[in-house]
């Protein structure tokens, strides 16, 4: 029982810190741009796609660094000469952008590197188990990850609030019209802010694309999830997106690992019942309903917290 | 108060008006009674039920989109619903001999997709925009995984299926040949047409635009957003039930596909391509990309990735869609100054259509060398054989690509001067649009 608990808790934080690498970005952008980018995940395939295809030419470590900055750059590009064009059309048109967007770069992706998932794998200098904890290894390949994401997320908060970009992104989140009054480039922190928050997502890609699976479908498993964390935490906070990335990580982990069902718990339905749909819910385990989990904590936040945990606008 | 109103009210219809109006819905009943007298296969009357259930799925959502402002991505729970319980709906009244003819069915899908719509609307309209988008994708992903767990009821990824043949028979039409289905799905088709239109005709149908444009003023004048919003929602999901009802009699199957995130963007795509800005909008949205769905897949094997591409291009040169365009040109046409602007569309066209040509043929060569490049390079896109490791069709890709778009750019500018000149025009004459 303890070993479960450690390991899914490290496991949960380290899924919960992946989530925060790209929910920062999507929070930041929407803050400041009013607009939520449906195509945030694409980036996040997109670095592991990337990530994929310069280690191949030059290893691991340059993909680290080369990727993101890739999709950064197109992250940038699309901000400049795309949502920047549709955005006197409003937000919804802003929106259905990124949306057909989003069904593009799935698209691309599965014509350059098709449907099945790509041989991406963990570098051999970290193929070993770090340590092993109760007759479990635990890969030191998760412990980078986890690595990276906190020294990105403690750089970011350094980057927020000790220089002045910072500040101005922070000014943004709350009084965006007021910062260009102050005669702040708008236009280019936008896009700036665009480039970095999709960069983060494509790191993210990288670091997860070896340890989790590089497909053309993760962007579409893994997007819906992103703006729960959004919501969750409260539109526009980046600590709610904090917040809900650690807990959605660890409600998703503990809940993949449960064998728990209600028939489980009182006994198997009565044969009168066995045939029926009720079984299906009897016989459930949690193990099963994990991937509803943050969808089921959406709608309960919906219904008692509307703006989020964190969140205070009501936009 | 009473001037006030008689004064406000719009004067009632003339009578040619009326019989103009009541005109063009007879002639509409009268084409669908005739389309397939004119092409009887039985693939294209497949077709034309594809695009009924496509219009009422369409227009049902744009009661949501272009009526209300609300931006759904999981409009496809109430149709996926709808269809699921007419399956089960069929299988019963079949099982116990119910004296419902399957005509009626369709109503069964309807309720579904209303009922649910009442469950989770109240929820899912507390917030319009942004919000709103993002709820309606939890709620559908919630929906559709859970569609996976209930195996009994949903049938797992295999589905269910029933056999519409088997209930209470009139006229002694069975339901099993593909005209008779046609005549089901036109008739169903017209019936959610005119009453969602007669829906935006209604204070309601007014409201909800007032709380599109303005939900603030809304509040002032002594409604609640919320509840309009969520009216707006409920009619929209019972539509929905209808639409997946008709797919579900038409297919005799339901499964998970019908609730999922392809559906909700399928009709997204149709509604916004088609335009929301006027109800024939999605009429001529559904129409349109359903042809497109099925004509594409012929010709090029990445007809997905054209789709989403011409998706991008409504929403970034077009947001009023296909309806949105053409309706720009009304004024125009009122005015007597279209002809100003039809020589300078025409310029246009040649470089952008070369543009689009050097556009296909380029991501066609990609295509070849990425999904299989130990192939044979003559392939075959839109019909058209060529060699894709020719340096020539490299070269002409190229200037075409690259020349059409230089080309192309000064001609933009000029139809832009044309369109204003073409505009001032009508200004002047004091024709609105």
């Amino acid at each position: 029982m303890l070993e479960l608990i450690v390991i899914s808790t490290l496991n949960g934080v380290l899924f919960g810190m992946l989530l925060f690498l790209m929910a920062s970005g999507l929070t930041v952008i929407f803050s400041m741009l009013g607009v939520l980018n449906f195509a945030h995940a694409s980036f996040y395939m997109l670095g592991a796609f990337f990530g994929f295809q310069v280690s191949r030419w030059f290893g691991f470590w340059p993909a680290l660094l080369i990727a993101p900055l890739l999709a950064g750059a197109i992250g940038a590009g699309v901000e400049r000469y795309g949502l920047r064009r549709v955005h006197k059309n409003g937000h919804v048109a802003e929106l259905l952008f990124t949306f057909g967007l989003a069904f593009a770069i799935e698209e691309i992706v599965q014509i350059i590197w098709g449907k099945s998932p790509v041989d991406f794998r963990v570098p051999p200098l970290l193929d070993f188990p770090a340590f092993t904890i109760f007759s479990t290894n635990y890969p030191a390949y998760k412990m980078f990850m986890l690595l990276v994401s906190i020294v990105i997320f403690i750089g970011l908060l350094i980057v927020l609030k000790k220089t002045r970009i910072g500040l101005i992104v922070q000014a943004a989140l709350t009084h965006p019209h007021m910062v260009g009054h102050l005669g702040h480039n708008v236009g280019r922190i936008f896009m700036l802010v665009f480039g970095v928050g999709t960069a983060l997502a494509a790191v993210a890609g990288v670091i997860a694309g070896p340890a989790l699976v590089t497909q053309s479908n993760m962007a579409g498993l893994l997007g819906p999830i992103l703006f729960v964390v959004v919501v969750v935490g409260g539109l526009g906070s980046l600590p709610g997106a904090f917040v809900a990335s650690l807990l959605i990580g660890l409600v998703q982990t503990f809940a993949v690992s449960m064998n728990g069902s209600l028939s489980g718990a009182f006994g198997p339905l009565s044969a009168a019942y066995a045939s029926t749909w009720l079984a299906d819910i009897w016989g459930v385990t949690i193990a099963q309903i994990a991937p509803i989990m943050p969808y089921v904590l959406l709608v309960l936040i919906l219904i008692f917290r509307p703006m989020g945990l964190l969140g205070t606008r009501d936009t | 108060m009473s001037e006030i109103t008689s004064s406000a009210a719009p004067p009632l219809p003339a009578a040619s008006e009326k019989l103009k109006f009541y005109g063009l819905w007879v002639v509409a009943a009268i084409a669908l009674l005739l389309l397939p007298k004119l092409f009887s296969s039985g693939g294209s009357l497949t077709t034309f039920s594809l695009i009924g259930i496509s219009i009422i799925f369409s227009l049902s959502y744009n009661i949501l989109l272009g009526q209300t402002g609300m931006l759904s991505f999981g409009h496809a729970v109430y149709y996926g619903l709808g269809g699921f319980l007419v399956i089960h709906a069929i299988n019963i009244i079949g099982a116990n001999k119910l004296p419902i003819p399957l005509p009626l069915v369709p109503l069964i899908g309807g309720l579904t997709g209303l009922l649910f719509a009442v469950l989770l609307g109240w929820v899912s309209t507390q917030r319009s925009g942004t919000a709103f988008a993002m709820i309606s994708l939890g709620v559908a992903e919630l929906v559709a995984s859970s569609a996976l767990i209930l195996r009994t009821f949903f049938g797992g990824e295999a589905g269910i299926s029933a056999n519409r043949t088997k209930l209470l028979r009139v006229f002694d039409w069975s339901f099993g040949p593909q005209i008779q289905i046609y005549y089901l799905v036109a008739a169903w088709t017209l019936i959610a047409v005119i009453a969602m239109y007669a829906l935006t005709r209604t204070p309601l149908g007014r409201m909800c635009n007032a709380v599109r444009d303005n939900p603030e003023r809304v509040q002032f004048v002594g409604y609640d957003p919320h509840v309009v919003r969520y009216l707006a929602f409920c009619f929209s999901g019972f539509f929905a039930g209808i639409a997946g009802a008709l797919a579900a009699i038409n297919f005799e199957i339901a499964n998970s596909a019908y609730l999922g995130a392809v559906q909700s963007g399928t009709v997204l795509f149709a509604t916004y391509i088609g335009g929301v800005g006027f109800f024939i909008g999605p009429i001529v949205g559904a129409i349109f990309v359903t042809f497109l769905s099925l004509g594409l897949s012929d010709l090029t094997p990445v007809w997905q990735l054209y789709f989403g591409l011409i998706f991008i291009a409504v929403v970034v040169f077009a947001p009023g869609g296909i309806t949105g365009l053409l309706m720009m040109h009304r004024p125009l046409l009122k005015a007597g100054t279209l002809t100003k602007v039809l020589p300078s569309y025409l310029i246009g066209f040649v470089p952008t259509l070369a543009m689009i040509v050097g556009l296909i043929l380029a991501i066609e060569t990609i295509v070849h060398y990425t999904v299989s490049p130990g192939d044979d390079s003559h392939i075959k896109a839109f019909g058209v054989n060529f060699d894709a490791a020719s340096p020539y069709i490299w070269a002409m890709t190229a200037i075409l690509l690259i020349g059409g778009y230089l080309v192309a750019r000064k001609t933009w500018t000029w139809v832009g001067h044309a369109w204003d000149d073409a505009t001032s025009g009508t200004h002047e004459q004091g024709i609105a649009a």
